[in-house]
């Protein structure tokens, strides 16, 4: 911006001699009056927070509570298994769904229809209750058990979110696969490369430039949906902060415990998705966009240059 | 190239095989009948100009010779074999997709769009069919690239995506990356439609270098410019049928049919 108006400007005044323009600016009025009611609410919000009866004092005290790392590391856990199941089967319907075999793209879409057309919640407690229609789950010699042996909270929790996932993640991935330019798939075959080579090399990684971004959202879903399989008994985050906050009389102050350290991780996992966005940006655009530290870079030797420090 | 050319040396008797002959080609898709049988025959090292307006099934006509499009009706034979099926006393059998993907390796195809691989580099677009088809090494596979690169006047550029390449430049790594798994036959469907008039003349130089060293082309043009100069033979196409064929020099400069005339006094 300054660079433009400083070339312009070199340029111009020589030749021209015109007088630079100084005018008075329109004043916005509006914006100080909007800027003013937003801070004043703002404050009267933070105010009423901090004349409630909370225990603030409470929250650091059980921050880094061993339960609460715990729950931290179950609830993480839980997330990164629940999107392997939910990617892997994502892309598997997603084939399926696009194969020109019609009892595979229909079984496929039977599959989206009904688990992306019932609640989370209400599949959970469904996988957990399989035990009245299955007694027993039996693979020949493998394994038997009871149901209710077999499906332990974890497997339920994986089994719920993970399935779920896979619904959305094959439509994800369906529309990554049908972004991709049918001349890619032409150039590569008359290349005298086979279906899946032209898959996995050409069509993939190109299709990942629109998978990714609303899998960093679903990965950040994820992790949020996670404080739903408190109901199926498997301890996370969400149930140990309220075991806690029933234990220690501060039931309040754990949620916002809770939703700090969600917001942590979602924070964490937000810059990890930049990363995986640039990195399947290459190609598609001349320049890739600077990453926070090379801006960080960026700014200081700027700052420092004129000073003739780095010389 | 020069492997392309011992090849038919090696083989004399290969030489009086056509590398691509067509008998009575049909094509539909649906109901609009797009090739409405189709003789020709391209000799071997010959460059053979498809010409004619648009829609009049040339680019079809290319696309059916490496199998991107499936024949309807006829047949079509590329160095003596069969594109597409394998006959057996009477019965044709459809080939599986591994066998037209083997034999597609021999065909080289250069696209309007030029159908770059984005998410590579032009050297890494160049070394990977023969890389990932051809199972060479990474080492040689790269090596032959930069000479291909080179050939074709893009050295300096091998670490550029293509998106960071003008068109003609894009139009040329991809005629590297056909020649890269060392086809006996290069297939070009309007090379340089989509380019800039002032980088038409670089793609240009490039196929006429390789028409010199005997490379068998078909080529979809509408440069009657290079037609003339470089080309052994020129087929007219209208409406899918071949309206008037021989050399470019007698076509372009004394067409005998009235559709031939009134397309060449239009584009030239």
């Amino acid at each position: 911006m300054t660079d433009t108006k400083n070339t312009a400007g070199e340029q111009d005044a020589p030749r021209a001699g015109a007088e630079a323009i100084k005018a008075i600016p329109v004043r916005h009025y509006g914006r100080y009056v909007s800027a003013v009611i937003a801070i004043g609410l703002l404050v009267a919000i933070v105010y009423a927070f901090g004349q409630g009866k909370i225990n603030w004092h409470a929250i650091p005290d059980y921050f880094f509570d061993h339960r609460i790392l715990t729950g931290v590391y179950k609830t993480l856990l839980l997330t990164v298994l629940s999107m392997v199941i939910g990617i892997v089967g994502g892309i598997v319907l997603a084939v399926m769904r696009l194969s020109k075999n019609p009892v595979t793209s229909s079984i496929s879409w039977f599959y989206i229809w009904f688990f992306r057309g019932t609640p989370v919640l209400v599949q959970l407690f469904l996988w957990f209750n399989l035990g009245l229609v299955f007694e027993y789950i039996n693979l020949g010699p493998i394994y038997k058990d009871y149901w209710s042996n077999f499906m332990t909270p974890l497997l339920t929790a994986l089994l719920g979110l993970g399935l779920n996932e896979a619904a959305y993640m094959a439509e994800i991935c369906r529309a990554g696969l049908l972004a991709v330019d049918e001349g890619q798939t032409e150039a590569a075959q008359a290349l005298g490369m086979g279906h899946g080579k032209t898959l996995r090399r050409v069509i993939i990684p190109q299709a990942m430039r629109v998978i990714v971004p609303p899998t960093g959202n679903e990965v950040i879903n994820m992790l949020k949906t996670t404080s739903l399989v408190a109901a199926v008994q498997y301890p996370e985050l969400f149930r140990y902060a309220q075991d806690i906050g029933q234990n220690s009389g501060a039931p309040v102050e754990m949620y916002f415990l809770a939703a700090a350290w969600y917001l942590i991780m979602t924070s964490i996992l937000s810059v990890g998705q930049y990363y995986v966005e640039r990195y399947y940006a290459r190609g598609s655009s001349r320049q890739l966009p600077p990453t926070p530290w090379q801006k960080v870079k960026a700014g200081v030797f700027s700052v420092r240059r004129p000073k003739g420090a780095v010389a | 190239m020069s492997d392309a050319l011992n090849k038919t040396q090696d083989t004399p008797p290969r030489d009086s095989v056509a590398m691509v002959k067509a008998e009575g080609v049909h094509k539909s898709f649906g109901h609009l009948e797009v090739l409405k049988g189709i003789d020709l025959e391209v000799k071997p090292g010959e460059v053979f100009c498809l010409i004619g307006p648009s829609g009049s099934g040339k680019s079809t006509f290319l696309r059916c010779i490496n199998h991107l499009e499936q024949i309807n009706a006829g047949r079509l034979y590329v160095d003596g074999e069969l594109v597409g099926y394998r006959q057996q006393g009477e019965k044709l059998y459809e080939l599986r997709d591994r066998e037209v993907a083997m034999k597609r390796r021999d065909i080289g195809m250069v696209f309007q769009r030029f159908n770059l691989f984005p998410h590579m580099t032009a050297i890494e677009n160049v070394m990977e069919a023969p890389v990932q088809v051809k199972k060479q090494s990474k080492s040689q596979a790269r090596e032959r690239a930069m000479t291909l690169l080179e050939r074709v006047g893009l050295a300096d550029r091998a670490g550029h995506y293509p998106s960071q390449l003008s068109g003609g430049q894009q139009q040329r790594v991809a005629i590297a990356r056909a020649l890269a798994m060392d086809p006996k036959l290069m297939l070009f469907d309007e090379p340089t439609s989509a380019l800039d008039p002032e980088l038409v003349g670089d793609v240009l130089d490039v196929m006429r270098d390789l028409a010199e060293s005997g490379m068998t082309m078909v080529v979809v043009t509408h440069e009657m410019g290079f037609a003339r100069e470089v080309g052994d033979s020129l087929v007219f196409m209208d409406e899918g049928v071949v309206v008037e064929s021989g050399h470019p020099r007698d076509v372009l400069t004394n067409p005998q049919h009235e559709r031939t005339q009134s397309f060449l006094s239009k584009v030239l």
